[in-house]
């Protein structure tokens, strides 16, 4: 018969499994796009200024859930204005940026008059204390980025093989472009919580890449890359569970397991 | 009279204080094909994206007829090597159905090509597959941007031959960026020299009667011969760009 203790033990333990899988079914394919537009460093500085965002959103006391999406879009917003004046390139911008986001999201977590704000859990991530209402939240982003994903998908694929071609042709490249951004906002709003701010990039693109050794078609790709970060997640959380080790990093190392394994599969030459 | 497609008023362009496109208006019509030559840095691809509407100009008028269909050909794409995605796909990106690609490959005497990832195209190839992919819209208007770039001479008669019986197939306007200031295509209407501004503009001699020259170009190139107001290096840089000024024999204003 189960004792108190273990029922909460495997109930936190479910909710955690449900969490991650969640995050992990849209990580997939939106890491596709990340990995295919070589947006990783961009990735990057989102996640950096989702801490600032929840920084900010504690000190002046606005809804985190906001804060959390609004400071990374206004961050990519302050980056196509600053590309478009041309006068540094988009890399070191980018490392501008993102690393004066992740600064001033520190400093001003130390700002705070009492901790209020748990900075392991952050930086690396709180899977196992997500709770039924993050779920919730979790769930009902996950379906609405799938939503938009699927709606969009043929124009988002041709704006990533050629954004001048996609637009004579018709396609509007800057809504589709803002909508990727916005896309892209979510779901580290969402991963955060899974892996935390410093590892959410991995999440995105090491499934991605691990997949694009098995995949013929962009869509093969996109779901061989949900199912490879589902995977992760079930492994990550099986190490965590058995070796004590922190959720997040278990996560990611997983996935650079599967990463590793997938170089020494042969591909046919077709 | 063959139907106004397409026309540029009095357009001006600069980036960063720069001008690039200066005072430029020129109109495209059914049927014709129009090069646009001059040197590197005189605006041809930004000349190009004006008339494409990628690229909006800080003045002058672009006008369109409503039954504009454009087909672009671009100098060059690049395609991540990490998004799997085959020719085929490729050209089905331009919203045709997977027969019309097929014919279209086939036409374009790369059929057997389909199934291959479109990065391991060679240069020729992939050159190709861009123009299936511009004509599968069935285009009245078709923009090349230098489709003849890096294709040696046989490669380029061989391709302008398409290029001519294409337009004359499709019956659309042709605009042709070519960086070669003195050889053109021979079916060619209009050359327009550009440098910033129209430097001069009229039709290519034909110099079909000299069999040295068949010899060497076929019968698919022609010579434009014309005076610039300004002297090139060897690589077709503008040189002494400071004393450069509109002469008397500038059709232009």
């Amino acid at each position: 018969m189960p004792t108190e203790t273990t029922v909460i033990m495997t109930d936190f333990l479910v909710y955690a499994l449900l969490a991650g899988l969640g995050v992990a079914l849209v990580a997939g394919p939106l890491g596709c796009f990340v990995v295919w537009r070589r947006m990783a460093y961009f990735g990057d500085t989102l996640a950096h200024s989702a801490l600032l965002g929840v920084s900010l959103g504690v000190l002046l006391d606005i809804n985190l859930n906001i804060t959390v999406i609004a400071i990374p879009l206004m961050m990519a917003m302050g980056l196509v204005f600053l590309e478009q004046r041309g006068f540094l390139s988009l890399d070191t911008l980018l490392g501008i940026l993102s690393h004066s986001a992740l600064a001033a999201g520190l400093v001003v977590i130390s700002l705070l008059p009492d901790v209020r704000v748990d900075l392991m859990s952050l930086l690396f991530g709180d899977l196992l204390a997500v709770t039924k209402s993050d779920l919730w939240v979790i769930y009902s982003v996950s379906a609405a980025v799938m939503g938009l994903l699927a709606l969009l998908w043929k124009q988002l694929i041709n704006i990533t093989v050629d954004s001048e071609l996609a637009a004579v042709e018709g396609t509007n490249v800057a809504l589709v472009s803002t909508a990727l951004m916005l896309i892209t906002a979510l779901v580290i709003a969402l991963a955060m919580k899974v892996v935390g701010v410093l590892l959410i990039t991995a999440l995105l693109i090491i499934p991605a890449a691990t997949a694009r050794r098995v995949s013929k078609t962009p869509e093969q790709m996109a779901i061989a890359a949900s199912i490879i970060a589902m995977l992760t997640v079930v492994m990550g959380l099986a190490m965590s569970w058995n070796l004590d080790t922190p959720a997040g990093p278990s996560v990611v190392i997983s996935a650079s397991f599967l990463f590793c394994l997938s170089l020494l599969y042969r591909r046919q030459l077709s | 009279m063959s139907k106004l497609l397409l026309t540029l008023e009095t357009i001006h362009k600069a980036f960063g204080g720069k001008p690039v496109i200066d005072n430029v208006s020129l109109s495209l019509h059914q049927g014709e094909i129009t090069t646009l030559i001059g040197p590197n840095g005189a605006g041809k691809s930004t000349l190009a994206k004006i008339i494409l509407g990628l690229i909006k100009p800080d003045s002058g008028l672009r006008k369109t007829n409503p039954d504009i269909r454009i087909g672009y050909m671009p100098q060059k794409i690049t395609i991540d090597p990490t998004l799997p995605i085959s020719t085929l796909r490729f050209l089905q990106l331009a919203n045709a159905s997977q027969t019309a690609c097929h014919e279209v490959l086939k036409s374009m005497d790369i059929g057997h090509l389909a199934k291959t990832p479109i990065q391991n195209l060679s240069g020729g190839e992939l050159q190709r597959a861009l123009l299936a992919r511009a004509i599968l819209r069935k285009p009245n208007l078709l923009v090349l941007d230098e489709p003849v770039q890096g294709v040696d001479i046989n490669g380029q008669n061989a391709l302008y031959q398409m290029i001519n019986s294409l337009a004359k197939s499709l019956n659309c306007a042709v605009l042709m960026v070519s960086h070669d200031l003195h050889l053109v295509m021979s079916a060619t209407d209009q050359v327009i020299c550009l440098n910033r501004h129209i430097c001069c503009q009229g039709h290519p001699e034909q110099v079909t009667q000299d069999p040295a020259f068949i010899d060497i170009f076929g019968h698919t190139t022609a010579i434009y011969s014309h005076h610039h107001d300004h002297d090139h290096n060897l690589h077709g840089e503008i040189l002494d760009e400071t004393t450069h000024a509109h002469r008397d024999d500038c059709d232009h204003d």
